[in-house]
């Protein structure tokens, strides 16, 4: 163990981390301020924001001698008996110079800058700025250019910490912005006639700690502060980045990776990021209808699930397609209802969409392109109760559907996801039962037509590619009308209260020994269902 | 003085001085020949006892830098020769790149053997056409006489010589920013640690020495340690940190004085020496109101002060940041100290290369208040704000990476510091109505009610 004194605390750190001074004063509960350092990003340690003073302690004699300049915090590494003191005058000093000189230019736009309310600047200069602005200077020009489809660049508002620049250099490869000019002249630009195009390229704004940098997508829609921020699980393919959904008013404004050094370190895919739109398209299905024999009836919640009570109760042969949207504790209730309405029921795991190649970039961030977040999850689940998983394409043609009493079919697909002569084999069956967020071919054909919700909506567990489960609450409520698969379920078996997936989710994790790891609190970083599978399915891990 | 014998400028007025033929007529190439038979750590300890230290301004131990290099290091070592002579005031490189361009080639390769270097580039200034020419035909006469090359003399050492032409930019003087250049990126300094030795050129161990200070090494193997620890200021035996000042140094002389030119002279000369006995005094019979001592980054030596030595450590006693490239420039009674400050900001804010946040805006903000104060619109508490970025910009308070930014905040610093008076009187004659207003932010009046 080394141990490093942060502001007179001790604080032990482990052999082998490397840490610098941002990341042990952090550990002390200090907060050092900094803009162009960034966890996934090389050091320049060109903001000079996070400087401190340094020294050392003697081990034999305890005496501590300092180093007579200030350092940055960010390119000091943190080892036995270093001293990091972020609370002196001179470091004050040091923090008050640099937010002004990065404020002689800058526009002080916040009324109508974007980034107002989660603005490193704004932030620091109310802690460690000075109260008077001396450089009374004519700041700035205010001009705006866009740097591609998706981002947009204020260039006033830029501080230069050229974490976008290193973003596009070190983590996709491709170098699409740079730095031109010199000196206060310096500004981001991209080279004419190759705008910033790649498929990560949202992240460069979430980088951007200040205003410069503008998503387009998200621009002047909302104010930060109206926001309420849920952690949830991107829905968009198997790899299940860990998100924040910002939404006001059950209305999603915009999608920000959270960190998660198992899955998506701190970033996110342009797919995923501006693929949340369907949700409130305005085709949502809202409507549970059963069509009998004499016609289509518009029918309430309760009056839907008493029929599909009684439905369920008269099927003594039922096939159910479980949708790799859904989630585990969804899944499990499903297939749960059938096999106690018919024992030998078929499950069978819904279509899984897939789109292109596994695209990998540095760190190991990949877009798969299995385009459906629980693949894993709800196979396992099937596994468990039908002791193997039936594959959507097999189920349709090997399955004589008027042999079947009932068939379920889930969907929650953003995507078409089914063709018509699929429908037209599953509209064999006596009573076709279709839960889904938009008209599908099977939705056309079916005698029950129950309005899901969509992923922002849901809540419960997705276990992605690498077999990590990450479990999540919902972000907004879906619209009248549609109800959460999940909650259906938990009233079609007769559950009392309100729906709990956490409890289903115990209880998934004490019946199935794939989710075993899963039984206790789901941290946020999500729960490697893998710890314990070794000793089960050694073929299958390696795989 | 007398008996100071010109070793470095000794040829640069014969005729064809550039030219192989010229340049073996005076004993040319002789130590490279002898130096191939060597073992590389005793050029190197010849270097390290003759105490030389590095011409390009910092005055870094030359042979201590190159024992910083990685023992049995398997992969390429690169070295890069310092030509971006771009500090204001300094043409010393020039006049030896131009005139006796075989005697720089010759200590780059008694310096590159020494330091296991088969590659060796020359950052050369983009100013400089001339010299460029004239090393790469100096390069090539070498090639051609085989001093140059693959198992150069049959003494299985290589080595070959390129020349890179910088884009002219200050900051490709900085060692780290001239390593980015030669990579082909801005030239940003890197971060250091890792120092050149360890990690530079590409990823390798390097060394980064200037022109001058290869042109000594010749010199040193031409006529031993001893010589060269003849001339120049012992160290000081009440500072251990002061390595001493020895050789003969070229120093710039420009400015206001009868006679500007190079001029080599043991280090040690003081200010005044230089202005009357090499300079002829003056000029039309004025009096020295100012001397930059070393390039216009190293500060300002007031009229009282000319009694400064310029070797390494003396103008640092004077408060000047160091002795720099030794280029002095003389400024007369009758130039303004706001126009020598306002040209030197304006220097420095064109040419701040723009990473670190309190030199991109220290520089300009700087420049921005001197052209007010130069607009008649100036307040003496602008001084107390310059001389506030003076203090906090550089790596000596520790807010850049680089050091050339103490080179821009020292200039600001001594002006202020030792020229307040007249910055006041200034300001109070051009400003007569507004060089006492505070507040910073122009007041609004309101209609009472």
């Amino acid at each position: 163990m080394a141990t490093v004194i942060v502001n007179g605390k001790e604080i032990e750190i482990g052999d082998d981390e490397r840490l610098n001074g941002i990341q042990v004063a952090r550990r002390a509960g200090v907060d050092v301020p900094h803009y162009c350092w960034h966890p996934g990003l090389s050091v320049v340690a060109s903001c000079r924001m996070c400087l401190v003073e340094t020294g050392r302690r003697d081990p034999a004699t305890g005496e501590i001698s300092m180093m007579p300049k200030v350092v940055p915090g960010c390119q000091t590494p943190a080892t036995d008996n270093t001293v990091f003191v972020t609370d002196s005058d001179k470091v004050k000093a040091a923090r008050a110079m640099v937010e002004e000189d990065l404020l002689i230019r800058h526009p002080i736009d916040c009324p109508i800058c974007d980034k107002a309310g989660e603005c490193a600047l704004q932030d620091y200069h109310f802690k460690h700025g000075r109260e008077e602005r001396r450089a009374d200077l004519k700041p700035f020009t205010s001009r705006r250019r866009p740097m591609g489809d998706t981002v947009t660049l204020f260039v006033d508002r830029c501080v230069m910490c050229t974490r976008c620049v290193r973003f596009t250099r070190e983590i996709t490869g491709t170098a699409e912005l740079m730095v031109i000019n010199r000196g206060s002249h310096e500004e981001i630009d991209i080279f004419p006639g190759y705008p910033l195009d790649n498929k990560m390229s949202g992240n460069v704004v979430d980088l951007c700690p200040v205003g410069a940098l503008g998503d387009k997508d998200f621009l002047y829609s909302q104010r930060v502060w109206f926001m309420k921020s849920h952690d949830g699980v991107c829905a968009g393919c198997s790899t299940g980045c860990s998100i924040k959904i910002e939404e006001n008013q059950d209305r999603i404004y915009r999608l920000k990776p959270r960190e998660n050094r198992h899955v998506n370190q701190w970033w996110m895919c342009d797919e995923g990021r501006y693929g949340f739109k369907y949700v409130h398209n305005a085709e949502r299905q809202i409507q549970p209808t059963v069509f009998t024999a004499e016609g289509a009836t518009a029918v309430e919640w309760p009056e839907a699930q008493s029929h599909l009570h009684n439905l369920l109760k008269n099927s003594p042969k039922l096939a159910v397609v479980v949708s790799p949207f859904l989630t585990v504790e969804e899944a499990f209730m499903l297939c749960k209802l059938a096999k106690q309405a018919d024992p030998d029921s078929i499950l069978a795991l819904g279509p899984v969409p897939q789109s292109g190649q596994d695209e990998s970039f540095a760190n190991g961030f990949t877009i798969r392109a299995e385009k459906c977040p629980n693949r894993r999850g709800v196979e396992k689940v099937i596994g468990h109760f039908a002791g193997q998983t039936t594959s959507f394409e097999d189920f349709v043609a090997n399955t004589d559907c008027s042999s079947l009493d009932a068939v379920w079919v889930t969907g929650g697909y953003p995507q078409d996801w089914m063709t018509t002569d699929q429908a037209t084999k599953l509209s064999a069956a006596g009573q076709l039962i279709v839960q889904d967020i938009f008209t599908s071919p099977a939705w056309e054909v079916a005698s029950v037509r129950l309005p899901g919700v969509a992923f922002a909506e849901r809540e419960g567990s997705y276990v992605n590619a690498s077999d990590r489960l990450q479990s999540f609450e919902w972000a907004i409520r879906p619209p009248a009308g549609a109800m959460m698969e999940g909650r259906l379920y938990w009233n079609l078996l007769g559950e009392m209260g309100m729906y709990d997936a956490q409890r289903i989710r115990q209880m998934v994790a004490r019946e199935i020994a794939f989710f075993a790891p899963a039984a206790g609190e789901i941290p946020a970083e999500g729960v490697d269902l893998r710890i314990n599978q070794f000793a089960q399915t050694n073929s299958e891990v390696t795989a | 003085m007398a008996e100071f014998e010109p070793v470095l400028l000794a040829n640069i007025n014969r005729p064809n001085s550039f030219t192989r033929k010229e340049y073996e007529a005076t004993g040319g190439y002789q130590s490279w020949k002898k130096v191939l038979s060597m073992d590389r750590n005793d050029v190197i300890d010849i270097v390290k006892s003759s105490n030389l230290r590095g011409r390009g301004g910092a005055g870094f131990p030359t042979g201590l830098k190159w024992t910083f290099l990685p023992k049995d290091h398997p992969g390429p070592i690169y070295f890069c020769l310092n030509a971006d002579e771009s500090e204001p005031g300094t043409f010393n490189n020039r006049i030896l790149m131009e005139q006796d361009p075989h005697q720089v080639l010759e200590g780059l390769m008694i310096s590159s053997y020494a330091t296991r270097t088969s590659t060796a580039y020359i950052y050369l200034r983009y100013e400089y056409p001339g010299c460029n020419k004239r090393l790469q035909d100096a390069i090539d006469e070498c090639y051609a006489a085989g001093y140059l090359g693959d198992n150069i003399q049959g003494s299985g050492y290589s080595l070959n010589i390129y020349i890179h032409q910088g884009a002219a930019a200050y900051i490709c003087g900085e060692e780290t920013g001239l390593i980015e250049s030669i990579e082909g990126k801005r030239a940003w300094p890197r971060i250091k640690p890792p120092f050149p030795a360890i990690e530079g050129v590409f990823r390798k161990p390097t060394v980064v020495n200037n022109v001058e200070t290869v042109a000594c090494v010749k010199h040193i193997l031409d006529r031993g340690a001893d010589w060269f620890k003849s001339m120049g200021v012992p160290a000081d035996p009440n500072n251990p940190r002061d390595a001493g000042s020895y050789g003969p140094k070229l120093y710039c002389l420009s400015g206001h004085v009868e006679k500007p030119g190079c001029y080599e002279a043991p280090l040690g000369l003081t200010a005044r020496q230089l202005i009357e006995d090499f300079g002829g005094g003056c000029w039309k019979g004025r009096s020295v109101k100012a001397v930059i001592p070393g390039g216009i980054s190293m500060g300002l030596l007031g009229p009282d002060e000319l009694d400064c030595p310029l070797d390494f450590a003396g103008p640092g006693k004077y408060g000047c940041l160091g002795l720099g490239t030794a280029a002095a420039v003389v400024i007369d009674d009758q130039t303004s100290i706001v126009d020598f400050l306002h040209n030197s900001a304006r220097f420095f804010a064109h040419e701040s290369c723009g990473q670190c946040t309190p030199c991109r805006e220290g520089t300009s903000w700087a420049l921005k208040m001197l052209n007010r104060i130069k607009a008649g619109r100036g307040r003496l508490k602008d001084l107390d704000l310059l001389a506030e970025i003076g203090d906090t910009i550089g790596i000596i308070p520790g807010t850049t990476i680089c050091g050339l930014s103490d080179g821009a905040a020292w200039p600001i610093k001594n002006a202020i510091k030792k020229f307040r008076g007249e910055f006041e009187h200034y300001i109070k004659r051009t400003n007569p109505d507004g060089y006492m207003v505070t507040d910073p932010v122009p007041v609004f009046e309101t209609t009472a009610h």
